[in-house]
């Protein structure tokens, strides 16, 4: 019986747990070093300053990493960054400041910006979920379809003047921490305990982690893989928002190569690109992970070329390292 | 009619066509409430078909399909499905990367609450279950973590678990230990006892007679017999497996082949004490010259594995093989060939071909290195070789460049036999070469084998294939259990190969 009950202790803190902090002495080391590099780095105006610039990040590597945990992907969910608030600042602003000169009001432009996103990722959904297309084309067809949609919309120009309720949230701050921090940040604990405690959060996980077993269970597969793209592509809607506010206009690029950064989030933080495996927490961890890194090496004034070969790097690390650490037990 | 009196399930001719072939045809089965049934019949005697129907996996093409006298719902209604029959597949359905607990409890957690559920309960819940079982495992463990037997368990537990009164078992014992088999049986008598029905799949005769009411015998997708299992003998039962076809092929199959005697021959092919994993220990046979040695046994039984390991696809954990005396480096499909070995997989759509590049390039696939100068492509010569090939194969194609595709499943089997011998090997591995092939080609096939010349190891649970062998050993579980000389009959071939007079461990 005591021989049982130990094993089970070591069972708990086994491979499972490590795995999900394995970051968190890396997030230690990088604030340490970040500290001795650079003085102005361990101030609370820093540190606000990387959580805000990480946070459309995290919200997109939250729904990426939904769909992830399906087994499935969407590289389209930077586009969504970039056309959703274009569609939406083209509707409300005037013909001067490049926009259609419909004077849609903004509240409705708000949710029309979510129903892009939603609409969009309930097509992915339907062509991976329904038509059974390859998820890495559909949704790179869609990227590249919805990045020139977003450049025509603009005439390559950037978008400004925007009405409030399409810049509140990325610009405004609650209790001296920026919005988009909060928002942030409760949607990873709602996603995160969704995930582990309701049904169908257990659901996305048995998708990825065997369809065919999924499916003999009753979970329907199809349903649960076009749900997740669409609350992905709701989520990137979200994550456009913010980015909007936070830089007042809409770049004509917008959410350009963000994705790779997704990626490399989610990956670090010990999401399984084939689905079933991974928590919100490690993709939290992932996402402070690089934010800090970019932000000491900006601070320390290494040119974003450099910045990019880091990140490189550190995904094919991260890659060796779970292969190392869960290899054994993967089959 | 009383709904109690009523069978728990009863199919009434019930059938199906999958395109040409006829799975099931008019196939009736009633299993009343409380009733233990066997379900047994060859390989394609139509067995997971009749599951399928029976869980609602398949559409039936006709006939009706009843639980306690009600209609089954129809196929979408997966729910429905799931509370009328609980069912162990014979394909793993446990998600390794989730939890033992979770596993046991998939998509039917308990304590729900809008659909939020409870980790407490579920391992709360789920260390009784497996206590109850006496499944030394931890709940938290991934199941991934877990040997296969325990897995199984898992699955069964999980289907179990749900309270279905009708519980089909496929083949649950396939991967079981002694020790686990006498575990599930104790259980499944507890559960007869409180009034559960079973349909039982075992390809071992002597579990039926162990756990089962009653038999019901499948023969190429029609019920030939249903019987109690008292007073019925196993000779019975395996006679009703087979038919009568078995006579026959004995008296076929009593001309020697020109297989060189001697007593002083030394092997083509030996293996020696090869083990790997669970699926085969001490393994010891010899190929001599120009002989066809048949090696037979279920799927279960690790025949297939011994032959991957043969030809190098698995790294073998312990013995050797060895080709005319020299011992080929194990886990290296290129160095098995250079030493003169030919294999042709069991899974021709997976293993066969590639289905993109043309029969010429397929057929020449094995003998890459030998088209030309320095290892390149001399395209005469390979053109050549494979017209050459494809004339000896007797492989219909319009013109060498067609995708096998387009081929039939007998032309593309010609096709991946011709890669086999291209390289003149001096002794082949074959694996169930003519498993579904239509008759002509089968006949090519055969020939080809008789009259190879080669050492033949023919890897196989059919008989007509087996027939033409000159000697057939039997696995069972692992282990090599008989040999047979030429002119067996049947149902002793199939009594060895179901394990009969075998515990298994």
């Amino acid at each position: 019986m005591l021989k049982k009950s130990a094993g089970s202790i070591r069972q708990r803190l086994n491979p499972r747990l490590l795995h999900e902090v394995a970051l968190v002495p890396a997030i230690v080391v990088a604030l340490i070093a970040g500290t001795i590099v650079n003085d102005a780095f361990l101030t609370q105006q820093n540190l606000i300053n990387i959580l805000q610039q990480s946070s459309e990040l995290a919200i997109l590597v939250i729904g990426e990493t939904l769909i992830l945990l399906t087994g499935k992907f969407d590289l389209s969910l930077e586009s969504i960054v970039g056309v959703g608030p274009m569609i939406a600042g083209w509707l409300v602003t005037t013909k001067l400041t490049g926009g259609s000169g419909l004077r849609l009001n903004a509240y409705i432009a708000v949710a029309i910006l979510f129903l892009v996103g939603m609409l969009v990722g309930a097509i992915n959904g339907f062509l991976v979920a329904r038509v059974k297309l390859n998820a890495f084309m559909v949704t790179l067809a869609m990227l590249i379809l919805l990045r020139g949609v977003t450049v025509g919309l603009s005439n390559g120009r950037t978008m400004f003047d925007l009405p409030a309720p399409l810049v509140y949230l990325g610009s405004a701050s609650w209790l001296a921490v920026p919005a988009s921090v909060w928002i942030a940040g409760t949607l990873f604990l709602v996603v995160g305990f969704f995930l582990r405690y309701h049904s169908f959060g257990r659901a996305i996980y048995a998708v990825g982690g065997n369809p065919q077993a999924a499916r003999a269970s009753g979970i329907r597969v199809e349903r649960v893989v076009w749900i997740v793209y669409i609350v992905g592509g709701a989520l990137a809607a979200l994550a456009g928002l913010l980015l909007t506010g936070r830089l007042d206009s809409v770049l004509s690029g917008q959410g350009q190569n963000m994705i790779f950064t997704v990626f490399a989030a989610a990956v670090i933080g010990g999401i399984r690109l084939n689905g079933g495996q991974g928590t919100m927490f490690g993709a939290l961890t992932g996402v402070l992970l690089l934010g800090t890194i970019s932000n000491i090496l900006t601070l320390s004034q290494i040119p974003d070329f450099w910045i990019n070969a880091a990140f490189g790097g550190i995904i094919l690390a991260a890659l060796l390292l779970a292969k190392f650490t869960s290899g054994a037990s993967e089959e | 009619m009383a709904l109690t009196s009523a069978p728990i399930v009863a199919a009434t001719g019930v059938s199906k066509r999958f395109g040409p072939t006829e799975a099931l045809r008019d196939v009736s089965l009633a299993v009343p409430v409380g009733e233990t049934r066997a379900l047994v019949g060859r390989n394609g005697a139509g067995k997971s078909t009749l599951v399928g129907i029976l869980t609602g996996l398949v559409r039936p093409d006709g006939g009706d399909v009843r639980f306690l006298g009600r209609p089954a719902p129809p196929v979408t209604a997966r729910e429905r499905w799931r509370e009328l029959v609980g069912c162990v597949y014979q394909r793993s359905t446990v998600i390794p990367t989730m939890t033992v607990g979770e596993n046991i409890f998939l998509n039917a957690y308990p304590e729900r609450r809008g659909g939020f559920l409870s980790w407490r309960a579920i391992r709360a819940e789920g260390r009784r279950l497996l206590d109850e079982w006496g499944i030394e495992a931890d709940v938290d463990a991934r199941a991934s973590e877990l040997p296969p037997g325990q897995r199984q368990l898992v699955e069964i537990v999980r289907a179990l678990r749900l309270g279905s009164r009708f519980i089909i078992l496929d083949e649950p014992t396939a991967q079981l230990e002694a020790a686990e088999i006498d575990l599930l049986f104790t259980h499944m008598r507890h559960l007869h006892d409180a009034g559960v029905s079973f349909l039982y799949i075992s390809h071992h005769l002597d579990e039926i007679y162990e756990v089962c009411d009653s038999v019901t015998i499948l023969r190429d997708g029609r019920v030939v017999l249903s019987a109690p299992v008292q007073g019925l003998g196993k000779e019975e039962i395996v006679h009703a497996m087979v038919g009568e076809a078995g006579v026959t092929r004995a008296l076929a199959q009593a001309a020697p082949r020109s297989a060189s005697s001697g007593v002083n021959r030394k092997p083509v092919l030996a293996v020696r004490d090869l083990a790997w994993q669970r699926w085969f220990s001490n393994i010891n046979l010899d190929v001599y010259p120009g002989e066809c040695v048949g090696l037979a046994g279920l799927a279960a039984s690790g025949k297939s594995q011994l032959a991957d390991a043969i030809i190098g696809l698995i790294k073998p954990d312990g013995g050797r093989v060895l080709l005319n005396g020299r011992a080929v480096p194990p886990g290296r499909v290129d160095r098995a060939i250079d030493y003169g070995l030919g294999y042709l997989p069991g899974d021709r759509q997976t293993q066969g071909f590639c289905p993109d590049l043309s029969v010429e390039e397929n057929i020449t696939m094995t003998v890459l290195d030998d088209l030309g100068l320095w290892r390149s492509i001399d395209y005469g010569r390979r053109g050549s070789r494979a017209l050459a090939l494809i004339d000896r194969m007797q492989v219909l194609v319009s013109t060498p460049q067609q995708r096998p595709v387009e081929l039939s499943g007998g032309n593309q089997q010609k096709m991946v036999f011709g890669r086999a011998v291209a390289s003149n090997p001096q002794a082949l591995v074959l694996v169930s070469p003519t498993a579904g092939v239509d008759v002509a080609s089968k006949r090519v096939l055969l020939e080809a084998i008789t009259e190879a010349g080669t050492a033949v190891l023919l890897v196989s649970d059919e008989l007509e294939e087996l027939a033409i062998c000159d000697r057939v050993i039997v696995m069972f579980a692992g282990s090599i259990v008989r040999e047979f000389a030429r002119g067996w009959q049947d149902p002793a071939m199939v009594g060895a190969m179901e394990g009969v007079g075998h515990r298994r461990h």
